[in-house]
């Protein structure tokens, strides 16, 4: 059977798993469910291998089809569109491929915690909505997907919702992303308003014929640009929307793996990407892109130099990884933001896997300052983390070396203030370099700082450690694509990508080859020396100080929750007491329907007297009636009596 | 032949005196009584029309009357005894237990 032509099958065995699990499985013992997690999102992937192989068959022509219709209404429809071109494609084997990887190591670290059903429901209802989100053809169904994972990612980070902490995380993310939704909403209402469609190719196409806009302009296309963007950058945890990403570490770990580091948080580069007709026809749209992922990429980064906490690194790492992502889109290099994308994907959810293995192996235990000189306990684990953290810091040949410098190199050429970005980008991948070394010294070297006699290490079981050791393999691998630019060779990866993105970024010439070897190796020399501050720094005896200066506001995050808690939260909600509470609520709706309550009441006092129990007031009751009726029945005879009495004359 | 207008007026008459004697008496015979007075004034000015309009359909509905009225009278009269049996009175206005 031809999958392509039923490309809903691929989304919709996961929302069976999902389905069964949620409803069955709190009955059934664990093999059960994990049959069913598994089976579902393995055939899930088997499917997506099966349609891509069609698709190269097909020779690469964009497929696209209309299963059927949702909403019409006058001359708009969304129905479900689903297409599947080369941007697809990536984003399609990456959610899938790394989702059931994700899945098969859940097994092992989800085994001894309570709802195992529940999070395998979850994070099978994740996977639908995330290929919804991939697969949809316009603005609408995409729209579905990113709302439903952003459900999907609340339910998940409050999986433990007995803990305050994670409750709260929970609502936050989702508040958050609210923000930026309602960004994205204007924005599909605007793109709608312009192109009286929310189909993809129908907004494309018009948008393509399009006059691009002067750099500082601010006309349609720009406008509906940021309003996208800012859908992203509440979805990928940008400036200024990212603070809920490192509380959502309070999920379980491979939630983080999956959906706040692999797939859901590069929602927004997709969308970026998919849209790429709309940004590349509005400069200034692009620019404010480029700035953001670059400031957030060097924010992030720095915030992650100091942290404590072995996911909180890692959380950090990922929103200053997806700045990255964000910088190639501003700076018009989509492939490589979308090859950023897919290494990112594989080291990252690799790096956050390793850590729950470490954490899994330390009974519980996040803070590095209590790990130390667990190389040799646990050998897997820790040779699949120093894989990931390479790759990256951006060492040769590992993945993160070719994403991360086609996107140095693409910010450099950029028109537009194109060194200053590549400085920042330069400086990030320093202290990228610079704060995965440091984790890798505090956990696996140096003493043991944990109490021996408590913590029994050890190595996680083959359903975690497979995972990471393909992940490790991909981490290695996953960026060879790109390996022939090194010597002037094509890069395979972008040139795959070209029919959707076009031909915009094929910088060819022997200066700009030369040139691109001479960033690769200052992108070399910049992870070597993060590696060598890292080593100076972290190996030996280290002791942990009281933060001071620019430390402790590193260490505080640069007070950005607190400023927010200030400036927004806490207005937001003496607001609410003070007003909505105390007036609106308790004066005007308690009021109104307690009024209608004691006025009825008050009516019903008054009127029950009629009730007398005397059977004769009735009876004279009645004839009362009995008379009115009469009179109104016979009320033409009378009137023109009536109004003789009333007027004094006839009318 | 006497005309209708006089069998409709001495219906009126009977209807009314009905009426009054419902309300204004307080023995539930006698209210009873009153009933019946008004249900055979509705009665006669069946007849009335009946014969004026020469069509049998008012005197059909009178046997109909008839019968509901007798029943009634039998259930009514049950009420009454069992009234008379528990509160040793027919005085209407003592028979008010569910009166707030």
């Amino acid at each position: 059977m031809p999958i392509l032509e039923h490309l809903w099958i691929i989304a919709l065995l996961p929302l069976l798993g999902s389905a069964v699990n949620g409803l069955l499985g709190a009955k059934w013992p664990n093999k059960f469910v994990t049959s069913v997690a598994l089976g579902s999102t393995g055939l899930s992937f088997v499917c997506a291998l099966e349609a891509v192989r069609e698709f190269f068959v097909n020779g690469q022509t964009p497929f696209r089809k209309e299963f059927f219709d949702w909403i019409i209404a006058g001359n708009f429809r969304a129905g479900l569109d689903l297409q599947l071109d080369q941007l697809t494609v990536v984003m399609l084997l990456v959610v899938t491929g790394v989702g059931f990887l994700i899945h098969i190591y859940s097994v092992g670290y989800m085994a001894h915690e309570g709802g195992y059903y529940r999070f395998f429901s979850y994070l099978n209802l994740f996977m639908f909505f995330m290929l919804i989100l991939v697969l949809a053809a316009n603005f609408v169904l995409l729209f579905v997907g990113w709302e439903g994972v952003g459900l999907c990612s609340y339910l998940l980070i409050g999986f433990y919702f007995l803990r305050k902490s994670a409750a709260d995380a929970g609502k936050k993310a989702f508040i958050v992303n609210r923000i930026g939704d309602f960004g994205f909403m204007l924005g599909m209402f605007l793109l709608f308003r312009t192109f009286h469609s929310l189909d993809f190719k129908t907004v494309f196409d018009a948008a393509g014929t399009w006059q691009p806009e002067a750099m500082g302009q601010f006309g349609t296309l720009t406008i509906a640009c940021l309003l996208l963007f800012m859908g992203a950058t509440g979805k990928s945890a940008q400036l200024p929307l990212y603070v809920w990403l490192p509380d959502a570490m309070e999920g379980p770990t491979p939630v983080s793996a999956l959906i706040h580091a692999a797939t859901m948080v590069t929602a927004g580069v997709y969308m970026v990407a998919r849209s790429h007709v709309l940004f590349t026809h509005s400069p200034t749209a692009m620019y404010v892109v480029a700035i953001v992922g670059c400031a957030t990429a060097i924010f992030a980064a720095t915030i992650g130099l100091v942290q404590p906490d072995i996911k909180k690194v890692l959380a950090y790492s990922t929103v200053s990884q997806l700045g990255y992502m964000f910088l190639a889109c501003g700076v018009g290099a989509f492939g490589a933001g979308m090859f950023h994308l897919m290494t990112h994907s594989f080291f990252k959810a690799l790096l956050f896997l390793a850590a729950g293995s470490v954490i899994h192996a330390m009974g519980g235990q996040q803070d590095m300052w209590h790990m130390g000189g667990l190389a040799s306990k646990i050998k897997v684990t820790f040779w699949c983390m120093l894989f990931g953290a390479i790759a990256i810091a951006g060492f040769a040949p590992f993945a993160g070396f070719f994403s991360k410098d086609a996107i140095l190199f693409a910010a450099y050429q950029s028109e537009y203030s194109g060194k200053a970005l590549y400085a920042v980008g330069l400086l990030t991948a320093i202290l990228t370099s610079f704060y995965m070394f440091r984790l890798i010294w505090l956990t696996f070297f140096g003493e043991k700082r944990y109490d021996e006699h408590h913590v029994h290490v050890h190595e996680s079981p083959g359903s975690m450690t497979v995972p990471l050791m393909i992940l490790a393999f991909l981490s290695l691998v996953g960026g060879w694509f790109a390996a022939p630019t090194l010597w002037g060779g094509p890069n395979y990866f972008a040139d795959f990508l070209s029919p959707v993105f076009g031909n915009a970024e094929a910088a060819g010439g022997e200066a700009a080859h030369s040139l691109e070897l001479t960033l690769s190796i200052v992108a070399v020399l910049a992870a070597t020396v993060g590696l060598i501050v890292a080593w100076r720094m972290y190996s030996g005896k280290v002791t942990r100080g009281t933060p001071t200066g620019l430390y402790k506001i590193l260490y505080n995050k640069y007070y950005v929750d607190e400023l927010y808690q200030a400036t927004i939260v806490g207005p937001l909600i003496w607001l609410s007491r003070n007003f909505f509470w105390k007036v609106v609520d308790v004066g005007l709706i308690d009021g109104s329907v307690n009024g209608i309550a004691h006025g009825t009441e008050a009516v019903g006092d008054t009127v029950r007297h009629a009730q007398s129990g005397n059977v004769r007031s009735y009876a004279v009751w009645v004839i009362i009636g009995a008379l009115v009726v009469l009179a109104i029945i016979f009320w033409p005879l009378w009137r023109p009596a009536f109004f003789v009495a009333t007027s004094g004359g006839v009318r | 032949m006497v005309p209708t207008n006089y069998y409709l007026i001495l219906s009126a008459i009977l209807f009314g005196l009905g009426i009054v004697g419902f309300v204004f008496k307080r023995n539930i015979i006698t209210l009873f009584m009153a009933i019946e007075l008004m249900l055979n004034a509705v009665n006669l000015a069946f007849v009335a029309f009946s014969q004026a309009l020469g069509k049998p359909d008012g005197e059909v509905f009178v046997l109909f009357v008839i019968v509901v009225a007798a029943a009634e009278a039998a259930v009514g009269l049950g009420i009454i005894i069992m009234t008379a049996r528990n509160r040793h009175s027919l005085n209407v206005e003592r028979v008010n237990l569910l009166k707030l």
